[in-house]
């Protein structure tokens, strides 16, 4: 019955959506106020009914219903509690409810925290929402319906993959969903603002929270997912270029870009349009990315078995969501007023010039993602584009952004000069090229790249904390502030922990057997033993080594080889001592002849910090969206005094 | 500076940007792509020499055999076989009978030494270049039959 009930929920949730999507849009345009009112009750009736739907598909992970035919596909009577939750959105139909279950909780989060805003506004952005919210119920109910019932029933599940039973995995897919689903409100508000055709400094001010909320949420996630690649993986890889995790950074690229670029139409009414199109690009991206994930039309280490059916319904809601945005775009674009104008060395340029870099960047990104999708389509035969060709890429581009960044909160809106900037920069500078120089030969060898990397670090960095001291000295700066240099030394940080990663991590696969040591980046690994260990639901090989460094303590390390009772396929479980300055990380291969084992050992210097800078970063985002100006009750029109004085980007 | 001087510097800042990006975009996708042959291709000679490229299909039952971290196998598409070896760790999903991709170079002697064996998430999931193989070689095998 359970099952039925969430069913019926999730189609009282498209009747709700459809309601929300069409009559306070309608009422907008004619100003009805009686339909501008149906907004908030249709947002918050369409989030009970979607939040009862996922309960009752949790209840019935929870109470092991393998008469519903998703439960049976993802679960198992003895599956641990926590992961039969975490299984709820362990594949495609019950992530799909996920998503739209998030996007309706965005949906009642503008709903409640827009009162400030007037009401027109709010059932546009609404009704956007709802539009949105329907196109994906069709989907979930005419091609992906989690309820559907299995006759008969099934003896026990399939199991979730031994893969995802992982407690990364149970909050990884909701943050980068968040993340994902978050631009919608984005590209809501930009909607609403174009049919309205109020672009202007206020409607960058409503907008300005929501997309830096969303940026957090995506940060968060995909930080998450990197973390989850490398411990669970077994591989030590942190990143891998692969298609699904590009779904992700695409997104985050041109969200990054839109919110340096909202800030420029708040503070000074510039770069509207681009904005627009950034709000309606970052939105686009992540349906995209939903439909490159949910298809299967590449290749990709996340690819699981999939329907083809599906990608055509996402791209067709991709093709309408962006062809129909930009037809609003160009039939309301030539209206839009020029903001400020500014010089050829000012902030709005500096800020100009790195967005259109994050775009080129992400357009690159986008390229090399979908050329084997391009190629295969024209019959030109099956390529695949690997990790060489976006480093290669990708890098050069963003080189120039992570440097000018340092000097952007320097510049003055409207016209600066050149030589106040660098005034200000010597001292970082400086430093820079000390750590350049010597950062790399500490570590163990001088070449370009480490160099580059150790530079651009301690450039950001130290420009920042300068920054931070001056104005210190001036009074407490407000919380915008402090936002925006905690995110960019988040950058400096990652871009420390990715060189030192990059340029000094070492590796090695070997053959142990007990009593066997490897010298591994100092350090000592001696493997004791191999045992069996029991797990809740599976059984594993577990190794036994000594970790070791010279005049150190000595560490044990269990690196677990799992097979679980219900798959055929073996799991790797690394072990990693993880610490500021490095991790050393084992994890076991296959068994060899006799009692050998083929073993996987690195040492990682500072790999940590790639995931500590991304924290800094959404730190930095939660900074910026406390910021009190946008607490404060402003009607309309912008009032200079809500902007405390040398509250910057 | 005056309307028109700005708008051409920004004009030409941008096509430089972009100019820039191009060159690095195609200079990368030449060096950097890996073309998919099947086994059969293969065996016909259709293979990329001196250049690293991948095989999709099936790794043949009981073919599998190890020499300390080298693992010798053998990749088909049911009509033609590629000896492979590879030294290192192979993923937990890599198993006899089940599909495959990997990416290296053809030897002189017509062995492929794999520098990569792609890893999967799931059991169930069969990479569409090894089913395409596949595909493919049942076809020719269906159309040489009279």
């Amino acid at each position: 019955m359970t099952p039925e009930i969430g069913h019926f929920a999730l189609i009282l949730a498209l009747c709700v959506s459809l309601v929300q999507g069409t009559l306070p849009l309608l009422g907008a345009h004619k100003g009805r106020a009686e339909w501008l009112a149906l907004a908030r009750p249709a947002a918050q009736t369409s989030f009970v009914m979607l939040a009862l739907s996922f309960a009752a598909l949790a209840w019935s992970f929870y109470v092991n219903d393998f008469s519903v035919q998703y439960v049976a596909q993802h679960s198992n009577s003895q599956l641990p509690t926590l992961y039969r939750f975490g299984a709820v959105w362990g594949g495609h139909e019950g992530s799909l409810l996920l998503w739209v279950l998030l996007l309706s909780s965005w949906g009642i989060a503008v709903a409640q925290y827009s009162r400030t805003l007037d009401d027109t506004m709010v059932a546009r952005v609404l009704g956007v929402l709802g539009l949105v919210s329907t196109g994906l119920l069709l989907f979930i109910l005419l091609t992906s319906n989690p309820f559907d019932r299995l006759l008969p029933a099934a003896e026990n599940g399939r199991d979730l993959n031994p893969l995802l039973q992982d407690p990364g995995l149970v909050f990884h897919p909701p943050m980068l969903y968040m993340g994902y689903v978050g631009f919608a409100v984005a590209f809501a508000f930009a909607i609403a603002a174009l049919l309205s055709g109020r672009l202007d400094a206020a409607w960058a001010r409503w907008s300005r929270p929501w997309t830096t909320a969303a940026w957090v949420f995506l940060t968060m996630g995909i930080a998450l997912g990197s973390w989850w690649a490398y411990y669970e993986l077994g591989w030590g890889g942190w990143w891998f270029w692969d298609p699904v995790e590009n779904a992700s950074f695409m997104p985050w690229l041109l969200g990054t870009a839109l919110l340096h670029s909202l800030a420029v139409t708040e503070k000074r009414g510039s770069f509207k349009s681009w904005t627009v199109l950034l709000a309606i690009g970052a939105f686009s991206l992540s349906l995209l990315g939903t439909f490159l994930v949910r298809s299967g039309v590449l290749t990709s280490v996340h690819a699981f078995a999939t329907d083809p059916r599906r990608g055509i319904f996402i791209l067709t809601l991709l093709v309408l969501v962006v062809g129909s945005s930009l037809t609003l775009f160009a039939w309301r674009a030539p209206k839009v007023a020029l903001g400020g104008t500014f010089g050829a060395i000012s902030r709005e340029s500096l800020l100009l010039t790195g967005n259109v870099l994050l775009v080129v960047a992400c357009a690159s990104v986008l390229l090399g993602t979908l050329y084997p999708l391009i190629i295969d389509a024209l019959g030109l035969g099956k390529i695949s584009v690997g990790p060489p060709y976006f480093n290669a890429v990708f890098v050069p581009i963003m080189v120039p952004v992570v440097f000018l960044l340092a000097a952007v909160p320097l510049a003055r809106w409207k016209n600066t000069q050149i030589k106040e900037i660098a005034i200000q920069l010597w001292i970082p500078g400086v430093l820079a090229l000390l750590a350049g120089w010597q950062i790399p030969r500490m570590m163990g060898g001088w070449t370009v790249l480490t160099a580059l990397g150790s530079m651009l670090a301690v450039w950001i960095a130290a420009s920042g904390i300068l920054q931070i001291t001056y104005r210190l000295k001036a009074g407490l700066p407000p919380a915008s502030f402090w936002g925006m240099h905690l995110g960019h030394i988040g950058i400096a940080v990652f871009v420390f922990g990715v060189t030192m990663v990059g340029g000094f991590q070492e590796e090695q696969d070997v053959r142990m057997e007990p009593g066997d040591t490897v010298l591994v980046g100092g350090y000592q690994f001696k493997l004791i033993g191999v045992q069996e260990a029991m797990g809740p639901n599976y059984k594993a090989s577990r190794g036994e080594f000594d970790v070791s460094s010279p005049g150190g303590p000595t560490n044990k390390l269990f690196p677990e080889k799992r097979n679980y009772f219900s798959s055929t396929m073996p799991m790797t479980e690394a072990a990693i001592d993880a610490g500021f300055t490095r991790d050393v990380y084992v994890s076991l291969g296959e068994p060899l002849e006799g009692n050998a084992w083929a073993v996987r050992v690195y040492f990682k210097p500072f790999v940590d910090w790639i995931w500590g800078g991304c924290m800094l970063m959404a730190l930095g985002g939660l900074f910026a969206m406390a910021d009190r100006r946008y607490r404060l009750r402003v009607k309309g029109t912008d009032a200079p005094a809500a902007t405390p004085k040398g509250a910057k980007a | 500076m005056k309307g028109w001087k700005k708008r051409a510097a920004i004009i030409g800042g941008g096509l430089s940007v972009l100019g820039i990006a191009a060159a690095l975009v195609l200079n990368a996708l030449n060096s950097n792509i890996a073309l998919y042959v099947t086994p059969s291709e293969v065996a016909a000679g259709k293979a990329p020499k001196m250049q690293a490229f991948r095989i999709g299909g099936l790794v043949k039952d009981g073919s599998l055999h190890r020499d300390n971290l080298t693992v010798h196998f053998v990749m088909t598409d049911m009509a033609h076989e590629v000896p492979v070896s590879y030294t290192g760790i192979l993923p937990d999903l890599f198993k006899e009978g089940k599909g495959a991709v990997v990416q290296g170079k053809l030897e002189t002697s017509g062995d492929f030494t794999a520098s990569e064996v792609l890893a999967k998430h799931d059991e169930n999931y069969m990479p569409p270049e090894a089913k395409q193989a596949l595909e493919q070689a049942q076809k020719t095998k269906d159309a040489a039959k009279p």
